[in-house]
């Protein structure tokens, strides 16, 4: 840029009405548009994110077709319409066609290596098993951290992970860890990912800490979830 | 821009935002969106195309409205047109992919503060008629997207051995993770500036010689 322009014109005198006048205009037509552009964009942006959760839920609830989103308030289950704000933790029941509970979709979330990770997964009563998991959210170190969402030998551990109550039904009969790659000996165990040592253990630590405190309150409500719609 | 009594012709408007002043290669404008969000070629261009409808509309609001904006109150008043539009294209993508959206993250919102856009408002299109104006900001976006696709390219092949998310590389190839993270960016940035400030020596070079000879 030349010295030239730089040098600034002498600037008019302008009463404040008109500066005001203009910023104010700017701001309603940059209002009305906003609000254009918002209802027009609604809709699919809601059909967005329900298909992206519906992606999920059938992800981790293999097989299911239908899904119905249910929120845990002070420890009871209950039903969340569609469309209505949550006032406790969400999560899903995954349906075959004709209506049977296959499973639900449960969040989970721990303080991985870079930030925190979220996850979801499913959580079949009848096996008392993990029998699936997505990872939903995770700025994890590509490359290496983020294996805990493609990795397939990881992911068989959720195929299958023993996730019984103890016997009182207040917690985890065995509390899941994630151990040293190739060290898994029990089904509680998550094999973890040489190279994402961290990654890995978040992924467990996470799935332990929500599983016993929300399998309790699952199992008690199965009723609420088996419900026919 | 410097010989202010010469007025460039359209094409010129037009091609210098993509060559001689590309707002990236040689302004070394709006330097944050182009290392942060070039480890794929989608978001590239997601990024690049956003960039370049912002730049488009607000140049075309900003000279429209030239005469009648006080120079009191100008800066603020592109940013209050700037933000809109950036806040339109913050919709339309929500309502395209959210995967694009999540992967493009904060850098949407954040295309309000990028200087190549309120630069071209401020320089070009508050001086200049419409046609121009619309063509400088088709030119310099088109030059911003391109400065994000050439990282964008290099660091996908290199990072993740595929080209918009097919494979390109052979199994073998083991991905360079670092393409993808943040160092990748620095080292492909400075790698195309060399390669730039070498063209551009070449040709002053070139030029003094062929002078040289003349005299």
């Amino acid at each position: 840029m030349s010295t030239a322009e730089n040098v600034q014109a002498p600037v008019p005198q302008v009463s404040s009405f008109k500066m005001i006048y203009t910023l104010g205009g700017v701001a309603m037509v940059s209002g009305f548009l906003l609000v254009l552009v918002f209802q027009a964009t609604e809709g699919r942006i809601a059909a967005n994110k329900k298909a992206a959760i519906e992606r999920a839920v059938f992800q981790v609830v293999p097989g299911a077709e239908q899904r119905r989103s249910f929120q845990i308030v002070d420890g009871d289950v209950a039903l969340l319409p569609e469309g209505e704000a949550a006032t406790g933790t969400v999560f899903y029941g995954g349906y075959d066609a004709s209506g049977a509970l296959l499973g639900v979709a449960l969040p989970a979330s721990s303080q991985g290596y870079a930030d925190i990770v979220k996850v979801l997964y499913g959580y079949d009563p009848n096996t008392e098993t993990v029998i699936g998991m997505t990872v939903l959210e995770s700025k994890e170190t590509p490359g290496l951290g983020d294996k805990i969402a493609k990795d397939p030998r990881f992911q068989e551990n959720f195929a299958a992970l023993d996730v019984k109550l103890n016997e009182v039904g207040d917690g985890l009969a065995n509390a899941v860890v994630t151990v040293k790659n190739g060290a898994k000996e029990h089904p509680w165990e998550i094999d973890g990912i040489a190279g994402a040592t961290i990654s890995s253990k978040t992924v467990g630590r996470a799935m332990n800490a929500s599983a016993s405190e929300l399998l309790p309150i699952i199992r008690k409500n199965l009723d609420v979830l088996k419900a026919e719609q | 821009m410097a010989a202010k009594s010469k007025v460039p012709d359209s094409f010129d408007v037009f091609i210098k935002g993509l060559w001689k002043e590309n707002p990236v290669f040689v302004m070394l404008l709006g330097m944050c969106p182009v290392l942060a969000v070039s480890n794929s070629v989608m978001n590239a261009i997601a990024m690049g195309l956003a960039t370049t409808f912002v730049l488009v509309c607000s140049s075309t609001l900003v000279s429209l409205l030239r005469s009648f904006i006080p120079k009191q109150v100008r800066i603020a008043t592109y940013i209050v047109i700037i933000a809109t539009f950036v806040t339109i294209v913050d919709y339309a993508i929500q309502a395209i992919s959210l995967d694009l959206y999540k992967a493009l993250g904060a850098f949407i919102s954040l295309i309000v503060v990028n200087c190549i856009i309120l630069g071209r408002a401020e320089a070009f299109a508050s001086k200049n008629t419409v046609s121009k104006s619309v063509l400088d900001a088709v030119g310099m976006g088109l030059g911003f997207a391109f400065a994000l696709l050439c990282l964008g390219v290099v660091r996908e092949v290199l990072g993740s051995g595929s080209l918009l998310g097919f494979q390109v590389l052979p199994d073998r190839f083991q991905p360079w993770a670092i393409m993808i993270l943040p160092p990748g960016g620095f080292i492909v940035l400075g790698s195309w500036l060399l390669l730039f400030a070498w063209f551009a020596e070449h040709k002053q070079r070139k030029n003094a010689e062929g002078e040289a000879a003349r005299a």
